[in-house]
């Protein structure tokens, strides 16, 4: 982890487990560290199998959302898999209107997000 | 009617939305209601600052704001040419969701009661009724 990193990144296996660390994902500049940081690492992986988890998070922004995708189809590029979890309800309502729920797999907990790789 | 004036720098935005959110906090305003408002505020703050005034720090945001018993009121206004909201793609089209830009305005409207812009397109106005239920979905 980068000194001054937003994120705690594990491996766990062959899955990178991904956690933010902070409460708001609104700021630009973080939300774009926060993106080439993830982008690193999806970069150093063959077929990268990756999990998010949100536990920690109470707010984001349309720019985050946008860095999530940025992500998706990075990690769609490489033929590897992106899961999502620990979604706070009123955050998953932000991904229900923007549709962006049928884009992304979102798990409950991580064990089951975990479960899902193939 | 509170009224503010910063530059247009994304620090600046943070401090705006926090003073209003604790402001709203103190009027009784629900957790879900503050949710809402803080992600409109933080999709319009950074539309006038991206957008409107291209992120440049000698130009200003004007903010005003009001807190009724009925409701939250915020006008926002940049010094910009303005745009058409109307205009803006649909980003829940299946063709438009792995485009990573272009959310701000529709959850806008999705978290407020009512979203407004001026004709010139440089002022955009959110208000949230204190009993709205929320988010209605797309």
């Amino acid at each position: 982890m980068a000194k001054d990193s937003h994120l705690l990144i594990q491996r766990d296996r062959d899955i990178i487990r991904i956690e933010f660390l902070d409460k708001n994902i609104l700021e630009e500049a973080l939300i774009q560290q926060i993106g080439e940081e993830i982008a690193q690492v999806i970069d150093r992986s063959g077929n990268p199998k990756v999990l998010i988890s949100f536990a920690n998070v109470e707010h984001l922004s349309s720019a985050a959302l946008g860095t999530l995708i940025t992500i998706n189809n990075k990690v769609r590029q490489k033929e590897g898999q992106l899961r999502l979890s620990n979604i706070d309800p009123q955050i998953y309502e932000v991904f229900v209107i923007t549709k962006l729920n049928k884009l992304f797999q979102i798990f409950d907990t991580a064990e089951k997000a975990l479960s899902s790789f193939k | 009617m509170k009224k503010l004036s910063i530059p247009s720098k994304l620090a600046e935005a943070a401090r705006v939305h926090d003073q209003v959110i604790a402001d709203a906090r103190a009027s009784g305003y629900s957790d879900s209601a503050c949710f809402a408002i803080r992600l409109a505020l933080d999709e319009a703050l950074s539309n006038a600052i991206h957008h409107g005034n291209r992120d440049d720090a000698s130009k200003h945001i004007g903010v005003q704001y009001d807190i009724t018993e009925k409701a939250v009121s915020i006008t926002v206004c940049d010094e910009g040419p303005g745009f058409k909201p109307d205009k803006v793609p649909d980003p829940t089209l299946d063709e438009n969701l792995e485009c990573p830009h272009g959310r701000g305005v529709m959850l806008m409207r999705a978290y407020m009661t009512h979203v407004s812009f001026n004709d010139r397109g440089n002022c955009v106005t959110l208000v949230k009724e204190r009993n709205c239920k929320l988010p209605e979905r797309a």
